[in-house]
């Protein structure tokens, strides 16, 4: 997994609810037996037409946002279903950071396995964000993982929380079933210990 | 002792180690595979020579591809599709995990042939790379969907790295009003939530309305849990779930069935134990409910009319009016004034014999509206083949069904079943996601009854009225 310290970037503006991840990347595409190429039908159906030619209107099409690498997002995104080709996509476009007031449980989780980060803030900061963003290509922001913190292009500061083990993971690009695997005594015993206790499992 | 709940006492049940930092590691009981969501998974074991630690416990079954018309074992015609399924098959086989293949009458979706065959047993973990999995819930286990990276995870060392979630208890009281089924409770739930009220929080159904469901109709419930944002849905397992379990194939016998009896009976929440959000709903408040728009929050009784964007607040007010643009409907207008070109009745939400029994009962010696396309999709070969015995088949086809072979179909349309940009489609499955079922396609959530009502009168319908 590729290790995340520090990003500073554009950030896009999609302040729909709900995006699904259907929508960031449709079941099409979900025929592959590759985690990469995914990024050219990141958000496919919203991004282009039927024809394959690209809706104007999207954000990710426009110039200032065509090499975003943080989206700002309206609540609960990455609901829906559990395909981890959402980040992927995600990541293989070249997003680094998700931004929003909330997350869907598995999408969150899938991110940090593969090298994005995504930040819960308050709807006030998010609000903020979000109107940063849209300010294109004329609004870096920057976040640091080790310092917990996102600068906006006006030098203000928001700080934010996220878990220590993930975070551990995301700086120095673990890949957490190696990790896992050191606790292969304990894993053992317990399936001795379930065993005897649980023989029909 | 500290009274708990279920949800505590599987997860206490089940770790193996917890960490400083409350970074838990949980054991896996059960762990189901399908084609779509596992091959980089396998792929990611070759890379690094690991095993399947516990391929005794992994179930693989091909269903979201696979063609569900019955000239499929001629062969598959979509290439990616095809490498999809054969790259599971010989993952399966080389990695001697459990497999059924697609001509194997046990075939179906994941989660209709995890319980089927008895693999699913109370308070278990289960996991599957689907988020689906929390219909597994049904039997007091808890289950939930996963990542691929994490598919990979229980793969290697049968466990995941886990955050304990939350408490949450919905609790539906009294008795259903005749016409409103598991999936109106599971949507209506849905619909007072919202897609993100149960986010970070595992969800205890209870209640007199829960404990009168089959197993069929807890399994509905809990299917959409995940729908409503929560990790998994739960419910305390009863005769009724002992019944169901007892003389599957790979449920307990003999002295460990008693063993194993005992051990499921002491798995319900305590009394004093405290849930960190409380639902309660009142049964007879439920209607037959459908979705107008294009998320599962979107749920309104049958006989309420397409809301304006202006009824909601904040965010929602775009999402609304983006929803009634994508669905192509007019605020005020009736839901029962909803024309539908087609009916999908299946999924791992409403893919079981109950599911047809209903279907079944309301268009019996009936036939479906002229130019109307409708199809009942099994969730399992042994659906399909128990639904041919008691006759079912039979009506649904005189009716003017087609009868398909199981798999997750038109769901999420994957395989050839979709709908084209602007057709509407009553379906009984679990999402109605812009472009879900086909780009384009505009999805009507609603029970597997009043799915069958509107193939009969083509548009949306009260099932009271019929």
């Amino acid at each position: 997994m590729e290790k995340f310290t520090k990003v500073t970037g554009v950030a896009a503006p999609m302040p729909l609810i709900n995006i699904d991840t259907d929508m960031i990347i449709p079941k099409l595409f979900l025929k592959t037996i590759k985690r990469s190429g995914l990024g050219k039908n990141l958000f496919d159906e919203m991004r282009f037409d039927g024809a394959g030619n690209e809706i104007a209107d999207f954000v990710l099409n426009k110039p200032a946002y065509r090499n975003a690498q943080i989206i700002v997002a309206g609540d609960n995104f990455g609901c829906g279903s559990s395909r981890e080709h959402a980040p992927w996509a995600l990541l293989d476009f070249g997003i680094r950071v998700v931004i929003s007031t909330s997350f869907a449980d598995i999408f969150y989780s899938n991110c940090f396995k593969n090298g994005i980060l995504p930040i819960i803030l308050p709807q006030e900061d998010v609000g903020k964000l979000m109107d940063d963003a849209e300010r294109g290509a004329n609004a870096v922001i920057s976040i640091d993982l080790e310092s917990q913190t996102i600068i906006g292009p006006d030098g203000g500061e928001i700080s934010f929380e996220v878990d220590a083990f993930k975070k551990h993971c995301l700086i120095n690009g673990l890949d957490d079933i190696g990790l896992t695997m050191q606790k292969s005594d304990k894993i053992a015993a317990f399936e001795a210990k379930n065993t005897a206790r649980m023989p029909w499992i | 002792m500290t009274a708990t709940t279920l949800y505590d006492k599987i997860w206490n049940a089940h770790l193996v180690s917890i960490d400083k930092d409350g970074t838990s590691l949980l054991y896996i009981d059960r762990h189901l595979v399908h084609e779509v969501t596992s091959p980089q998974a396998f792929e990611g074991l070759r890379k690094a020579n690991r095993p399947v630690r516990a391929p005794e416990k992994t179930i693989a079954v091909p269903d979201h591809n696979v063609p569900t018309t019955l000239d499929r074992l001629n062969g598959v015609e979509n290439e990616e599709s095809r490498i999809q399924l054969d790259a599971l098959e010989k993952n399966a086989l080389d990695f001697g995990v459990h497999y059924y293949p697609v001509d194997d009458i046990r075939q179906g979706i994941v989660h209709i042939v995890g319980p089927e065959q008895g693999w699913t047993l109370p308070g278990m973990t289960v996991v599957c790379g689907d988020s689906h999995t929390a219909t597994h819930g049904a039997f007091g286990s808890l289950a939930h969907g996963i990542g691929t990276s994490e598919v990979e995870h229980v793969l290697a060392t049968q466990t995941l790295i886990q955050a304990k979630s939350k408490n949450m208890r919905v609790e539906i009281t009294g008795k259903l009003q005749p016409g409103v089924t598991a999936k109106d409770i599971t949507m209506h739930v849905i619909g007072q939530t919202g897609t993100a009220g149960g986010t970070g929080h595992v969800i205890e159904y209870c209640g007199e309305a829960i404990r009168d469901l089959s197993m069929e109709g807890r399994m509905t419930v809990c299917n959409m849990a995940i729908e409503g944002g929560a990790r998994a849905g739960l419910i305390a397992p009863d005769q009724k779930t002992f019944d169901y379990v007892m003389g599957r194939p790979h449920a307990p016998k003999g002295a460990a069935w008693e063993a194993a009896l005992a051990y499921w009976k002491t798995l319900f929440t305590d009394e004093d134990a405290v849930f960190d959000k409380v639902l309660t709903i009142r049964a007879e408040d439920i209607e037959p409910s459908v979705t107008w728009g294009t998320s599962p929050e979107d749920v309104l009784p049958i006989t309420g009319t397409v809301p304006y964007a202006s009824d909601f607040k904040g965010g929602k007010v775009e999402a609304a009016q983006r929803a009634l643009d994508y669905m192509g409907l007019k605020p005020g207008m009736k839901l029962t004034d909803i024309k539908i070109d087609t009916v999908f009745i299946g999924s791992c939400t409403n893919g079981r014999i109950e599911d047809f029994r209903e279907v079944a009962k309301v268009v019996k010696g009936k036939k479906i509206k002229e130019g109307m396309r409708a199809m009942v999709v099994p969730g399992s070969g042994l659906v399909r083949a128990q639904a041919e015995e008691e006759g079912i088949a039979q009506i649904l086809q005189d009716a003017g069904f087609e009868w398909r072979l199981a798999g997750c179909s038109m769901c999420l349309a994957m395989n050839p079943d979709q709908l084209e940009p602007g057709e509407r489609c009553a379906a009984t499955s679990n999402r109605n996601f812009e472009g879900r079922q086909g780009r384009g396609g505009r999805t009507h959530l609603v029970s597997p009854a009043m799915a069958a009502a509107a193939a009969l009168t083509g548009h949306l319908t009260d099932i009271r009225d019929l």
